[in-house]
């Protein structure tokens, strides 16, 4: 979906905040919050008990949040209302549980939950007995594009999830890596099987992307699976 | 909402789930001790250090990231397949997600606030330079840059460039002096003066 998520080359943030371990250019990581740590968790659990099917699925229910809550709620905040929306969509908790639980915590109002349905609820099949440590997979064919090709990225047209950002589409760039088939986010999110494609890293001139305005001596490498891609013209 | 209501929020979330027996609050816990203690960037710069001593290491390190660092047994998942590329007087290399946040938490932890934010996400692959210059970093003009955008399950870390001045010292030395933000790309590693 062409959401609020789809963050590449828009204009208007500003500066970027630096934190304290980047200003100081010391070794902190981790937490900062018990909360941020208690969302982590809550995540977790969610691919424990069913309510999240894989990453993708948790991944498209992020970018359906408001998308000004999007922008304001900070990175556990988003994932808190992507948990919470696949709680409720799963039928493990109610909206009015939830609403009535933050009233009693102290809120002056229970605000709407963070995220919007799915167009359509998916229907996941159970989890394959089959272990897959990563989301690698044998390619289903052989693929289509080689190193060197040059390829034109273009949107798939649906409302669902994919990674496919606005910022390279209809721009053409040159594949500089082939990385074998992989679980397919587009399908994999909504219930349509892992349907393994062929993975590239394309890589985009500056000034294809941005015009004559962009920064001299940029190129920019992105992650693309071949039904994004065709043959540039 | 703003954090501090996120922060309300996560907290009646996690109480319900809690009684309804799909939470266990003690995991709550080892997830802080796991990334507070053994997941962080101390894991990159290790590799870093050894790249930097083990020439046999680097080319492999370079070659395959993810053969190279399968004997270390990292924990913290999010890296499927790990290429590390490698800064040179010629090419500089930074490295984001602008559609969520990916980032290889077994080598590098749990990313910056600033990783996640709307500002880095959306300008580091138009303005990159300019980016930079938020964190200090000025590049020459003929060194090129290279913006690497992790939108699929395959994740970047950068091997920067040793300062003149840190050849002496040793593994563990280094480990303590490489930072998380020159593994991302965004900072020029130099010898800062005591």
């Amino acid at each position: 979906m062409d959401g609020i998520h789809d963050l590449g080359g828009k204009q208007g943030f500003g500066n970027v905040e630096l934190d304290a371990s980047s200003i100081e250019k010391r070794h902190i990581h981790g937490f900062n919050e018990r909360w941020h740590a208690a969302v982590f968790t809550i995540m977790n659990s969610l691919f424990a008990h069913g309510a999240a099917a894989n990453t993708d699925h948790f991944r498209h229910s992020v970018e359906r949040i408001d998308p000004i809550n999007y922008l304001s709620d900070g990175y556990y905040g988003r994932w808190l209302g992507g948990a919470e929306t696949m709680l409720v969509e799963a039928g493990l908790l109610t909206q009015d549980e939830v609403n009535n639980r933050v009233l009693s915590k102290g809120h002056k109002v229970a605000e709407p939950i963070a995220a919007r349905p799915a167009e359509q609820s998916p229907t996941f099949a159970p989890r394959s007995a089959a272990y897959h440590p990563t989301a690698q997979r044998e390619p289903l064919a052989n693929p289509i594009f080689a190193i060197g090709d040059n390829v034109v990225a273009h949107s798939l047209g649906g409302t669902g999830h994919t990674r496919l950002p606005s910022y390279v589409r209809g721009i053409s760039g040159q594949i500089i890596a082939a990385h074998g088939a992989w679980v397919f986010p587009d399908a994999n999110a909504h219930g349509h099987g892992e349907a393994p494609k062929h993975l590239y890293t394309v890589r985009y001139q500056g000034a294809d992307l941005w015009g004559p305005n962009a920064e001299e001596g940029v190129v920019l490498n992105i992650d693309l699976f071949e039904p994004y891609l065709e043959l540039a013209q | 909402m703003s954090e501090k209501s996120a922060a309300i929020r996560a907290e009646a979330l996690e109480s319900l789930l809690v009684e309804k027996g799909l939470l266990d609050a003690a995991r709550i816990d080892d997830v802080l001790t796991l990334y507070n203690e053994r997941v962080g960037p101390m894991n990159g710069a290790m590799l870093v250090a050894k790249a930097w001593r083990d020439v046999e290491f680097k080319q492999q390190l370079l070659a395959d990231g993810t053969a190279a660092i399968a004997q270390f047994a990292f924990e913290g998942g999010q890296v499927d397949k790990l290429v590390v590329v490698e800064n040179t007087a010629e090419v500089h290399n930074v490295v984001v997600c602008t559609l969520c946040s990916c980032y290889p938490w077994a080598v590098l932890g749990l990313p910056p606030k600033w990783y996640k934010d709307p500002a880095y996400r959306s300008r580091v692959v138009r303005e990159p330079r300019a980016v930079l210059t938020d964190f200090g970093t000025h590049l020459p003009a003929e060194q090129e840059v290279r913006v690497w955008d992790s939108s699929a399950e395959v994740r970047y870390m950068v091997l920067p460039v040793q300062p003149k001045g840190w050849e002496t010292l040793s593994e563990d030395e280094l480990v303590n002096k490489i930072t998380r933000d020159s593994m991302i790309g965004v900072e020029v590693l130099a010898e800062v003066a005591e």
